[in-house]
């Protein structure tokens, strides 16, 4: 009896969890279905390009600044002591290019867009203006996850690449305007180690964080829970779920594309 | 025609809809009355298909909506329409939007066509030059009238009004109940009203049946249900504290 609680309460637990990832699976697969059949007006899909790519310009374009500027002190110093500035430019770019730039391009576009996704598509939830869709007989995907999920895998790997060369600029100006690396040195170094996988490994990643970051904002709000409340939940269950989705997936992705 | 058999609904261990039948006959205006929390809306959900029934048959003009897949259904939602209890106007569109979405996306009419029926339908409703306002500037009366207007714009075979009323005041809502009698005369739909306005309720039904602990418990012509001699019935249509339903336990 003392231990059939627990194992019946892991049970249940375990039984939960399976249940919500396939609902999350069987999401992403309509999702993808609609997206085949009918993808949207393109209006829809330029207004959420618009929403998450060109409104996160300017803080991916601030972030990438201030992570270049560390990457290229951090790199001079550790650099320094093996006699190895001349490399700053190809360690700020490669740490970008592979890494930092995806990754944290879809940290701040989970923070700044995904986190609206959730809290948009959950007050339509609860204010049953998904259910006024269906019964004009149109189906909700199509206005409100087709788009989004469009929109996020072309616009992460675009503010990833402007977050690489912003991030490069960054290193470039600690490194040589401040520091005095020779600016010959620190492009040379650059192009001679940087190479077409490098970043095309980083637009893998870029790519496949949208798909995620959209998958589990717009799930999330899909299946908002009751009031002001359920929609508060479900916005910081898509933030924590994206995130910690995105630096998973990062870790499984790198380590096939090296 | 509508038809509801044996249909049965719970959440959770709570039975809402308890192997409850009704017919719903076309061109009339029938009204679901009964106490709030009795799962009028939940019958009303099920009728168009956002809700499925844990068992039994919801037919609509001879076609079993529980048994059929995204793209049947929507076919046949195609012969509803729809005002929620909150109207559920599309908050982040105006007034215009909210009333053209449906031409937009579901006919090829031209850009002017669609303005025009627009400004048709917003006139129907009384409420014309508030195209370029959005929900949240508009009271509750007026949000139900251009959810009405959005309803009508397709010509549906088949309204369903979700507690149309609810949260008005006296003249607003005798305002919204002559406007649903209006409309209905000029295009004669379908109607199936969830309501408990008592007694405003039967001057524009042609049908009433009266929901109750999950059940249809009498149904008919207005007048015949108005004079009922049901208990349950009699305390609902005079609000009367003493009866069979009881509220403070």
């Amino acid at each position: 009896m003392g231990i059939r609680q627990p194992i019946q309460r892991l049970g249940g637990v375990t039984l939960a969890i399976l249940r919500d990832m396939g609902r999350m699976l069987t999401f992403l697969l309509y999702a993808l279905y609609t997206i085949a059949r009918r993808p949207g007006r393109p209006i829809h899909i330029l207004k959420q390009l618009h929403f998450i790519g060109a409104k996160s310009l300017f803080v991916i374009c601030l972030t990438a600044a201030f992570t270049g500027m560390v990457l290229g002190l951090q790199g001079y110093y550790t650099l320094a002591k093996f006699g190895s500035e001349g490399m700053l430019g190809s360690a700020v770019a490669l740490s970008l290019i592979r890494e930092l730039g995806p990754v944290l391009t879809a940290l701040m576009v989970t923070g700044r867009a995904g986190s609206a996704i959730t809290a948009e598509i959950g007050i339509m939830k609860i204010t049953e203006q998904i259910d006024a869709l269906k019964t004009m007989a149109l189906e909700p995907f199509k206005y409100l996850v087709s788009p989004k999920v469009i929109a996020a895998v072309i616009a992460v790997p675009l503010l990833c690449a402007v977050f690489d060369v912003v991030g490069i600029a960054g290193g470039y100006v600690v490194g040589v305007k401040l520091l005095g690396v020779n600016p010959g040195t620190y492009f040379f170094e650059m192009e001679k180690s940087v190479v077409a996988k490098d970043v095309i490994s980083g637009f893998i990643k870029s790519l496949s964080f949208g798909l995620i970051i959209s998958w589990v904002c717009c799930f999330k709000g899909y299946n908002a829970g009751h009031g002001a409340e359920g929609v508060s939940r479900a916005t910081t269950a898509a933030v924590v779920m994206s995130s910690v989705s995105v630096l998973i997936w990062d870790y499984f992705l790198t380590s096939v594309l090296l | 025609m509508i038809k509801l058999v044996n249909v049965c609904k719970s959440f959770g261990s709570q039975c809402v809809l308890n192997n409850l039948s009704l017919e719903i006959p076309r061109g009339l205006i029938t009204a679901v009355i009964g106490p709030s929390g009795e799962g009028k809306s939940v019958l009303l959900k099920q009728l168009i298909g956002l809700q499925a029934p844990d068992s039994g048959q919801v037919i609509v003009d001879g076609t079993d909506i529980t048994r059929l897949g995204r793209s049947s259904l929507n076919r046949v939602r195609e012969k509803f329409g729809m005002l929620f209890q909150n109207a559920a106007l599309f908050d982040s569109l105006t007034v215009f939007e909210n009333v053209a979405f449906p031409l937009e996306e579901k006919t090829s009419l031209s850009r002017q066509e669609i303005k025009s029926k627009v400004h048709e339908a917003l006139r129907h409703v009384g409420l014309s030059g508030i195209d370029h306002k959005y929900p949240d500037e508009l009271s509750g009366g007026m949000k139900k009238r251009v959810g009405l207007a959005r309803a009508l714009l397709l010509k549906p075979q088949i309204i369903l009004f979700d507690e149309p009323t609810t949260g008005l005041d006296p003249i607003i809502c005798r305002a919204i109940h002559q406007l649903i009698a209006d409309t209905h005369r000029l295009f004669g739909f379908t109607a199936v009203i969830v309501s408990h306005e008592i007694p405003e309720i039967f001057d524009i039904s042609h049908r009433v049946a009266m929901l109750f602990r999950g059940e249809i418990i009498e149904e008919g012509p207005t007048e015949t249900v108005r004079n009922s001699r049901h208990p349950v019935v009699r305390q609902f249509i005079d609000g009367s504290l003493e009866g069979p339903i009881q509220f403070l336990k």
